[in-house]
């Protein structure tokens, strides 16, 4: 039971230009891929007898299933009997919670104690930030760059800043920078806790995994509701499910950190004769450095990622910005406030992936040098900046960008429609696509009796997976079926199987185009890059603009987010694959479409199986916030529920659609059945 | 023995973190947002709701309270009923414009007095289906709902599967359609837009091909001067003939909109709770800001602004003396 090394949203790394390029590929549980994918061809022994005839045997277990199906349970969906009717308890428990939040114990002596820290936590940064001025904030980002990263990045992270203030967004990124130190920090201190305890007792990191996988699928916006409920509308409720949502993965990457040490290492200081802690500290901890930034790194990703999404529940800052700007339909303004997003994501990306790459050099020996003069010029520039009288970003020095960008979507949405001549315009496309694909796949899956969809939920998993991932998938999809949301459920797994098939259909394309051709990989890199961390929000309104309202434009927003994963795993498992290999087929005169179709794409396949799971996971987190645009089913439920506060719709329709995470993720999840670092993070 | 070690570090950092926020209890009904006064100054957070009209009321509100009394103004934008929780919080201070929610009223005007009533905003609110004008010149049956079943077929799109399609909007928003659809007998489908920037994209886009479609909508609304639209007569509104929200089978009430305060603020909140309390304009008014807002792509405030200087013997009594 593997893990996607590479979570949810915003995460997958953009780091072009560093060696690691996605994140993904730099965690040695996937990295462990290419080696041991053919795990299933290549057992020896029974085993392997076994294996050959697996696939028959889930044929037959299947057939079986179908005919005692059809034969004693009939047709229909979920039946009724089966089913827990939960809205009258959450209506108590919402009742309740609302009543007490003055007065009960729980609230005036633990949860307003967490909700005090954060706010003066957030308060703190946030006043110390507005004190360094837009010069002094802008000089720390560049010298901070430049000692972890060099100078390039230094330059960078000036000009990302400068951009920030001069689209009229300065204190906004400041409320959103505050709030992410905290949250970040907040997320490393619980994820690196939970990971230490997860790479120290082997009990500890068997409670955890499924807990942290698990996690790993949830589609952001599916547990808003319940910490606004508890901790009200504000920030605090914002830094809660950012840490949440940011913590796993630093827990999981240093739990595996930890767990890979090199035995070796660790035998040499025990025989030394290191303590528990002086081993941990000396040997298991610097082992596990590079793990330990990774972690940061993704976890300062996904952070940032749910800021904007927490922008629902009153977290301020810029996801602020994006979502009153969409209020009024205009998308100029929401993308100005949506650049500074992106520019921030790629600077803290870039930053913490250079710094994991250094860490392997020989320290610098002036490095506490370097160190005083940036904190040195720092503060000079602050005090500066402020002698000068030039704290806030002069209001004469901001750009207006949202008028040029409005003209070109009007433009564009005018003439791209309906009407275009040969193709017919995008509204027929939509029309179509929802007619001919999801209105039948829709239907079918309906239509499908209940304990069907299950055998085939669990038959898939069986085949890629092992029976325990083919059993908590079906234990997930029934899981749906009791919460007495089998319908909609249904209806979201049509559009994120639609959303997939398109998504897989260009990103292979793509990636296996970026993979042969250097020149297209290097232009496709900065897009995929914009369109990763650009806070899926923004591209609501230009779908619905080109596709009209309903599920077609909710699979087009998910595609365009889940594209650039899939693309860039496809580029990067087509481009790794042996060149021995390719040269041999060569030698033997393959052409180039052979090479691809014979050698390229099967030595990748781990890679391609990876995108796939990637792909699906970040669809549906997409498709659940397409209940904005008309995506309707489990995502309307969704944001229902947190619209009107209504625990029992929002909640049950949060918790089915983590289940329907689950089920995808562990269907397509390309489990090697004998993992090298045992049961692997 | 790690586990130990893990156990007494976490019950220190537990110790540390209470020390930190101070012993005894914290009521977090009464934390101000971390982004509040930070300049020092005197501040008022005013809960946006996503449609402009809204929009218009604040950035009024706040122009004044900014270059007249000389507060802070923060506005967050949240859905209406998680605002009702955050105004009995003080999370906010005031709601410009309710649309009625007796439930949250019940709840906290009189059962927990944590808000109170802040008065009329002036403006009356009044929900509706509604075909576009154009439409409606062409067949001017179809604004009554009995002949709504002749034109199901006009209304069809992709998503309504055979039936008409009725979209709806946000969410948050108040709605009886699929009541009304199935107790009315139509033909229809209700579907869901998800929120009022989808509707709104979908709306332009109709009326750009001058197609046929009937949409729930609501005034004062801005989108009327640049879409014309015109009312489909439901069964006519009476005094709790929408009680039972599953038999409801008549129109929506025309709703006077209503401010509400936090009750600390209203009482303690000096000059700004005073002049939001006496804040009170029209409908016309309140479009004239919205239109700025939406349609000439106006930065609220400048909007605030343009309106402000054009109206001052208006807002003048707003002041408090």
């Amino acid at each position: 039971m593997t893990a996607t090394a590479t979570p949810t949203p915003a995460t997958s790394s953009t780091t072009p230009d560093t060696s690691a390029a996605p994140a993904t590929a730099t965690t040695p549980d996937t990295s462990a891929a290419p080696g041991s994918g053919t795990a299933g061809d290549a057992r020896p022994g029974t085993p392997r007898a076994l294996a050959r005839h697996r696939g028959r045997l889930i044929g037959a277990g299947v057939v079986l299933g179908l005919v005692l199906g059809s034969v004693l349970l009939g047709g229909g969906s979920w039946p009724a009997a089966l089913g827990v009717d939960l809205s009258g308890p959450l209506e108590r428990v919402g009742d309740w919670i609302v009543d007490n939040r003055d007065g009960h114990p729980l609230f005036l002596y633990f949860l307003g104690h967490v909700s005090n820290a954060v706010v003066v936590s957030v308060r703190a940064v946030y006043l110390l930030l507005l004190a360094l001025g837009w010069a002094g904030v802008t000089a720390a980002a560049g010298l901070v760059a430049w000692r972890l990263a060099g100078a390039r990045l230094a330059l960078t992270s000036v000009a990302a800043f400068a951009v920030c203030a001069v689209l009229g967004m300065w204190v906004p990124t400041m409320q959103t920078l505050a709030l992410m130190v905290v949250a970040v920090a907040a997320s490393v201190l619980v994820g690196g806790l939970l990971g230490l305890a997860a790479g120290l007792s082997d009990r500890m990191h068997r409670v955890l995994r499924p807990v942290l996988d698990t996690m790993q699928v949830l589609p952001a916006f599916a547990y808003l509701l319940p910490v606004v409920l508890v901790f009200g509308i504000g920030v605090p409720a914002a830094v809660l499910a950012t840490v949440v949502y940011a913590a796993p993965p630093m827990a999981r990457l240093t739990a595996l950190g930890l767990r890979g040490a090199d035995a070796g290492v660790v035998e040499a200081a025990t025989s030394l004769g290191a303590t528990g802690r002086q081993r941990l500290l000396t040997a298991r901890l610097p082992l596990a450095r590079k793990e330990l930034l990774l972690g940061l790194n993704q976890t300062i990703m996904m952070a940032l990622g749910m800021a904007v999404i927490a922008s629902v529940i009153g977290a301020g800052g810029l996801g602020d910005r994006v979502y009153q700007a969409l209020a009024s339909v205009d998308v100029g303004a929401a993308l100005a406030a949506g650049v500074p997003i992106v520019l921030l994501a790629i600077v803290l990306d870039r930053v913490t992936a250079a710094a994991g790459e250094r860490l392997g050099a020989a320290p610098a020996a002036r490095s506490r040098l370097g160190w005083t003069l940036a904190l040195a010029v720092t503060a000079a520039v602050a005090i500066a900046g402020r002698l000068a009288d030039r704290l806030s970003w002069p209001d004469g020095w901001t750009v207006d960008t949202a008028e040029p960008v409005n003209r070109a979507v009007d433009w564009m949405t005018a003439h791209l429609y309906s009407g275009v001549p040969v193709v017919g315009g995008t509204a027929d496309w939509a029309a179509r696509f929802t007619a001919w694909v999801l209105n039948p796949l829709r239907d079918g899956l309906q239509w499908l009796p209940w304990w069907a969809v299950l055998l085939t939920v669990g038959a898939l998993a069986l085949l890629i997976g092992t029976w325990r991932t083919a059993a908590t998938a079906v234990l997930a999809m029934a899981a749906i079926g009791v919460l007495g949301v089998w319908g909609p459920a249904l209806d979201t797994l049509s559009q994120v199987l639609a959303a997939v098939a398109v998504t897989l259909l260009l990103g292979f394309a793509l990636g296996v185009a970026a993979a042969r051709s250097t020149r297209l990989g290097r232009a496709l890199r900065p897009v995929l890059d914009v369109f990763q961390t650009m806070p899926q929000f923004v591209y609501l309104i230009p779908v619905v603009a080109l596709f009209g309202v309903g599920r077609a434009p909710a699979v087009a927003a998910a595609v365009v987010y889940a594209l650039p994963a899939v693309v860039r795993i496809t580029a990067q498992g087509v481009r790794a694959v042996d060149p021995a290999a390719l040269e041999s087929s060569r030698s033997l005169g393959a052409t180039g479409r052979q090479q691809l179709l014979q050698v390229q794409l099967p030595l990748a396949r781990p890679a391609l199986l990876l995108a796939v799971n990637q792909g699906v996971v970040l669809v549906l987190a997409v498709v659940v916030i397409g209940g904005l645009v008309g995506g309707g089913a489990l995502g309307y439920d969704a944001v229902f529920g947190l619209a009107q506060g209504d625990l029992a719709t929002g909640l049950v329709a949060g918790a089915a659609i983590v289940c329907l995470g689950l089920m995808l993720d562990r269907v397509t999840q390309p489990t090697q059945r004998r993992d090298p670092a045992g049961k692997g993070a | 023995m790690a586990r130990t070690r893990l156990a007494a570090l976490a019950a220190a950092a537990a110790v540390t973190a209470t020390a930190l926020t101070g012993c005894g209890a914290a009521d977090m009904t009464r934390q101000a947002s971390p982004y509040a006064d930070a300049k020092g100054s005197r501040t008022v957070t005013l809960s946006v709701q996503s449609w402009v009209g809204a929009q218009a009321n604040v950035a009024v509100a706040q122009y004044l309270l900014e270059h007249e009394l000389g507060y802070r103004v923060d506005t967050v934008q949240i859905d209406e009923v998680p605002a009702w929780d955050a105004l009995s919080q003080g999370r906010v201070d005031a709601i410009l414009e309710d649309w009625g929610h007796p439930d949250q009223e019940k709840r906290y005007v009189d059962d927990k007095a944590t808000i109170k009533p802040g008065g009329e905003l002036g403006v009356t609110g009044h929900i509706g289906w509604f075909v576009p004008t154009y439409f409606a010149e062409a067949h001017p049956d179809v604004t009554d709902w009995k002949n709504l079943n002749k034109y199901a077929n006009d209304f069809r799109t992709a998503e309504s599967g055979g039936k008409g399609q009725l979209m709806d909007g946000s969410p948050s928003y108040v709605t009886n359609d699929k009541a009304l659809v199935k107790n009315l007998g139509l033909d229809y489908q209700v579907v869901f837009a998800g929120s009022e920037a989808a509707q709104i994209t979908q709306i332009k886009q109709f009326a750009k091909e001058k197609k046929p479609f009937l949409s729930y909508w609501y005034k004062p609304q801005w989108l009327f001067e640049k879409v014309p639209m015109t009312e489909v007569k439901l069964p006519e509104h009476q005094e709790g003939c929408d009680a039972d929200t599953e038999k409801v089978a008549c129109a929506y009430p025309h709703t006077p909109l209503r401010k509400f305060l936090n009750v600390r603020f209203a009482d303690g909140g000096g000059d700004a709770a005073a002049f939001l309390k006496k804040f009170r304009w029209t409908t016309d008014m309140q479009n004239d800001v919205s239109l700025m807002i939406a349609e000439e792509k106006l930065a609220p405030q400048e909007a605030a602004a343009r309106w402000v200087k054009e109206n001052e013997a208006t807002w003048r009594t707003w002041l408090p003396s």
